[in-house]
C-alpha cells in the first residue's frame, strides 16, 4: 500500500525528477525494508551526538538536489570513528553544491548487493539483481525478471549470476542470508507495482547483505517524467 | 472474439480485384483461392463486369451468399467505406492487405478503421500485411503459388510482424519437412495481435507449438503477452529482432542502463517458460522439438554416437548452449555393457558421450538407448546416427522410436540430410521423434526443451 506519507514523498520529488535518498529510505521503510539507523542533519554537535552513541563507524553522505551520482562528487565518506574527522568531511560536504543536510549512518559491512528496477516500457515493472557497488556497469552481471516476483524466481536469478560463488561464501568468507535476500526481493518487488504509476528506475545499490539480514544502504528512486 | 472466421472461411470476397492488372494483389489472392482452396471465393471492384469469365461483384452487397471473410487490398483511403460495407453486409471478418496507415503516418486513418471494427465485434488481421495461409483451408498472401514454397500441413502456429520474414521462415520450415496449422502476418496489427493468436493456436487442436517473430510491443503489451502465454498450455517461441540497446540518458541510474529493452525481453520470456530462438535456424530447431516434446527438461543430455567425433562435437554444442554432460551410473554402464555385441565390448567407450563405434548393430545401439533412459541422471538423449556404418539398418529410425516411446524421455535423433537416409528419417518422424540434419540441430532441439523445468 502506497500511504499518505509515501505519496507525498513522491509528491515532494516530482519537480526534481528523482527522490533523494533519505527520504528514498524512508519510502523503503514504509514497506518493511530494512534501512541502517541515522539522522539527517546540518548540525554538526547532532552528528557528534549520533557518533558517540553509535554501535558502529559512521558513514556521512552529502544530500543535495544537485548530486545523483555522489561517489564521483566524493561526497560519500565512509568509516568514521573519531569526531575530529567527521567534523573536517561533514564541513567539506555541506559546502557542496545544493548540500544543506548531512545523512550519517550506522555503517553495516558485508557483501555488496544491487537490488535495482525499471518501468519498462513493454513490460512495467521488472527487478535486477546482481553484485553491487560502484563497479555494477562495468560487470554487467544482472538477473532481470517481470516483478512482482516470486521467491522461486529469486533463487534462479541468483542461480544464473556470475556472482553467485560470492553470495554463497567465496574462498572462506561468509555469504548471504539467501532467505532474507528473497524476502526482500519479493516485498521490493510488490511494492515496485504499487510504484508504477510513478517511477522510472530504482537503485538500491548497495544493499549490505551478511549471513544475518539484508540493508539498503544506498537508495535512488529516478521518476517518470510527468 | 470469433476468429474462426479467417481462419476457416467457407466464403470470401477479394475487394480491390483489378481488371487491368493481372499481378495485382487482390487478383493473386482472388485467383489462388478461388482455383486451389475449398472456399467459395468472389471478386470484388466497383466497376463490375467480369474476370476470366467469373462475375466481379460491384460491392459486397450485391454477392447473394452469405460471406465469411473479407479480404480488402483497395486504397487506403477506401479502406474505412470498405469496412463499414464488409460490416453491413453481416461479413464476420478481413484481412486488410492495403498499406498506408500507421506505418507511413496516417495513424489517425488506422485508428478509424480499428474503432469502427470494435463497435462492430468484427475482427481482421493488418492492414499492411500478408494475412494468412492456412493449409488446405485458405491463403491470403498475395504472392503467386508458384513463386513462394508452402509447408505442408503440420502443426506449428507461426505468427510474424513482417511478412518478409514470413515467407522466408515457411521456406526453412519446408526445407527441415516442419508443417504449419497456419501462418500469419499481422502487419501493423491495428485489431489482431499476438496475444489474441495466442488465445486461437491454442484452442486450435492441430496445433502443438506457437511460434513468433516479433520486432516490439506496443506500451505495456510485453506484460500481456506474457500473461497469455503463462496460460497457454502450448509451448511458445519467440525470435525477437532489434536487439541493439536503446540509448539510455547518462543521468539515469544504474539499473536503467543494464536493463536495456532486448534484456528486458530476454529474461522476462526465460522466467515465463517461452523459448526464446537465437536465430531462424534456432526457431526451426525450436518449433520441431517442442511439437515432439511439450515438457521441459533439467537439460542432462546423454549422448549415443557411433563415431567418437560426433559425440564430442555434440558435447562441446551442449556446453555452448548451456546443457549439462552429466556421468553415466555405474550401474547403467554394467548393464549396457553386458547387453552390446561381444565385438565392441571391448572397443566401446561407455562415457558419456557413449561411442559404440562404427562397428556396431541397431540392437547396440537401442540397448544403449533404452538403458540410458533408465538413468536417473539424464532427462534427454542425443543419438547421432551415421548410415554410413555397415551395422546400421534402414529400420534403425523406426525400431529406436519404439524404445523411445516406452521409456518415456525424450529422444533426439541426428540423421545427415540425404535423399538414401530418408527411410531412417521417416521411420523417426512418423513416430513424432524429432530428426535434425546437423549435430548442431539435434543440441538446439535439447536446448528447447530446457525452456521450462519438467514440471
Amino acid at each position: 500500500m502506497v500511504n499518505q506519507r509515501m505519496q507525498q514523498i513522491i509528491a515532494d520529488a516530482q519537480p526534481m525528477g528523482w527522490v533523494l535518498e533519505p527520504f528514498a529510505k524512508e519510502l523503503l521503510a514504509h514497506s518493511e525494508l530494512t534501512i541502517p539507523t541515522g539522522i539527517l542533519t546540518d548540525s554538526l554537535d547532532t552528528a557528534r551526538t549520533f557518533l558517540a552513541g553509535a554501535a558502529h563507524p559512521v558513514v556521512i553522505k552529502a544530500v543535495s538536489a544537485d548530486i545523483v551520482h555522489k561517489t564521483e562528487m566524493q561526497a560519500v565518506v565512509t568509516g568514521i570513528q573519531d569526531p575530529e574527522v567527521l567534523a573536517s568531511h561533514m564541513q567539506r560536504l555541506l559546502a557542496l553544491k545544493g548540500c544543506d543536510q548531512v545523512l550519517v549512518e550506522e555503517m553495516v559491512s558485508g557483501i555488496e548487493i544491487l537490488v535495482g528496477a525499471k518501468n519498462d516500457s513493454q513490460f512495467g515493472p521488472v527487478v535486477v539483481l546482481g553484485p553491487g557497488g560502484t563497479g555494477v556497469e562495468l560487470y554487467n552481471d544482472t538477473a532481470i525478471r517481470l516483478a512482482p516476483v516470486t521467491p522461486a524466481d529469486v533463487c534462479s536469478m541468483v542461480d544464473t549470476l556470475g556472482a553467485k560463488p560470492v553470495f554463497e561464501g567465496f574462498r572462506g568468507r561468509p555469504g548471504v542470508n539467501i532467505e532474507a535476500l528473497t524476502q526482500m526481493v519479493v516485498t521490493f518487488s510488490h511494492l515496485l507495482m504499487e510504484l508504477e504509476p510513478w517511477f522510472e528506475s530504482i537503485d538500491l545499490n548497495p544493499v549490505i547483505c551478511t549471513l544475518d539480514q539484508c540493508v539498503v544502504a544506498d537508495a535512488r528512486i529516478m521518476l517518470l517524467k510527468k | 472474439m470469433d476468429v474462426s472466421c479467417l481462419f476457416r472461411p467457407s466464403s470470401m470476397a477479394v475487394i480491390g480485384v483489378s481488371t487491368a492488372h493481372d499481378s495485382h494483389p487482390a487478383n493473386v489472392i482472388y485467383n489462388k483461392n478461388h482455383l486451389r482452396y475449398p472456399v467459395q471465393t468472389f471478386a470484388v471492384n466497383p466497376k463490375g463486369g467480369r474476370l476470366n469469365r467469373e462475375l466481379l461483384y460491384r460491392s459486397v452487397a450485391d454477392i447473394e451468399m452469405p460471406v465469411d471473410l473479407a479480404v480488402i487490398a483497395v486504397r487506403s483511403r477506401f479502406v474505412p467505406d470498405v469496412v463499414a460495407q464488409c460490416i453491413a453486409k453481416g461479413i464476420k471478418g478481413a484481412v486488410i492487405i492495403s498499406g498506408g496507415f500507421a506505418e507511413s503516418g496516417n495513424k489517425d486513418l488506422q485508428d478509424q478503421v480499428a474503432d469502427m471494427a470494435a463497435g462492430a465485434d468484427f475482427p481482421f488481421v493488418g492492414p499492411n500485411c500478408l494475412g494468412i495461409y492456412a493449409p488446405d483451408a485458405v491463403d491470403t498472401f498475395f504472392l503467386p503459388g508458384e513463386r513462394i514454397i508452402h509447408p505442408k500441413k503440420g502443426n506449428i502456429g507461426f505468427v510474424s510482424q513482417s511478412g518478409g520474414v514470413l515467407v522466408d521462415q515457411m521456406v526453412k520450415f519446408a526445407g527441415e519437412g516442419i508443417g504449419v496449422s497456419a501462418a500469419v502476418s499481422i502487419g501493423n496489427k491495428a485489431c489482431l495481435r499476438e496475444t489474441h493468436l495466442i488465445d486461437w493456436f491454442e484452442q486450435d487442436l492441430g496445433t502443438r507449438v506457437i511460434a513468433f517473430y516479433i520486432e516490439g510491443f506496443d506500451c505495456r503489451e510485453g506484460r500481456e503477452f506474457i500473461q497469455r502465454a503463462q496460460a497457454c498450455s502450448k509451448p511458445i517461441v519467440v525470435l525477437k529482432a532489434g536487439k541493439t540497446t536503446t540509448g539510455i540518458a547518462a543521468a539515469s541510474s544504474h539499473t536503467a542502463s543494464m536493463a536495456g529493452d532486448y534484456r528486458v525481453f530476454s529474461q522476462v520470456m526465460q522466467q515465463h517458460c517461452v523459448a526464446e530462438a537465437d536465430t531462424e535456424y534456432e526457431l526451426t530447431s525450436f518449433c520441431e522439438a517442442l511439437s515432439c516434446y511439450p515438457k521441459g527438461i533439467f537439460g542432462n543430455v546423454g549422448i549415443v554416437s557411433v563415431s567418437g567425433g560426433h559425440g564430442v562435437v555434440a558435447a562441446d554444442a551442449c556446453g555452448h548452449h548451456g546443457l549439462h554432460i552429466p556421468k553415466i551410473a555405474a550401474a547403467t554402464a554394467d548393464t549396457i555393457l553386458a547387453r552390446l555385441s561381444p565385438e565392441i565390448q571391448q572397443i566401446v567407450a561407455l562415457d558419456n558421450p557413449v561411442d559404440l563405434t562404427g562397428s556396431c548393430v541397431d540392437a547396440d545401439i537401442l540397448t544403449s538407448v533404452r538403458h540410458l533412459s533408465r538413468d536417473q541422471n539424464i532427462d534427454c538423449i542425443l543419438a547421432l546416427l551415421l548410415p554410413y556404418s555397415p551395422g546400421i539398418s534402414a529400420d534403425i529410425g523406426a525400431k529406436l522410436s519404439q524404445v523411445a516411446r516406452n521409456e518415456g524421455k525424450p529422444l533426439i535423433a541426428y540423421v545427415p540430410k540425404e535423399d538414401k537416409y530418408k527411410i531412417i528419417t521417416e521411420g523417426f518422424e512418423l513416430n513424432r521423434i524429432p530428426v535434425a540434419s546437423s549435430v548442431e540441430g539435434a543440441v538446439l532441439m535439447a536446448k528447447a526443451l530446457k525452456r521450462c523445468r519438467p514440471w
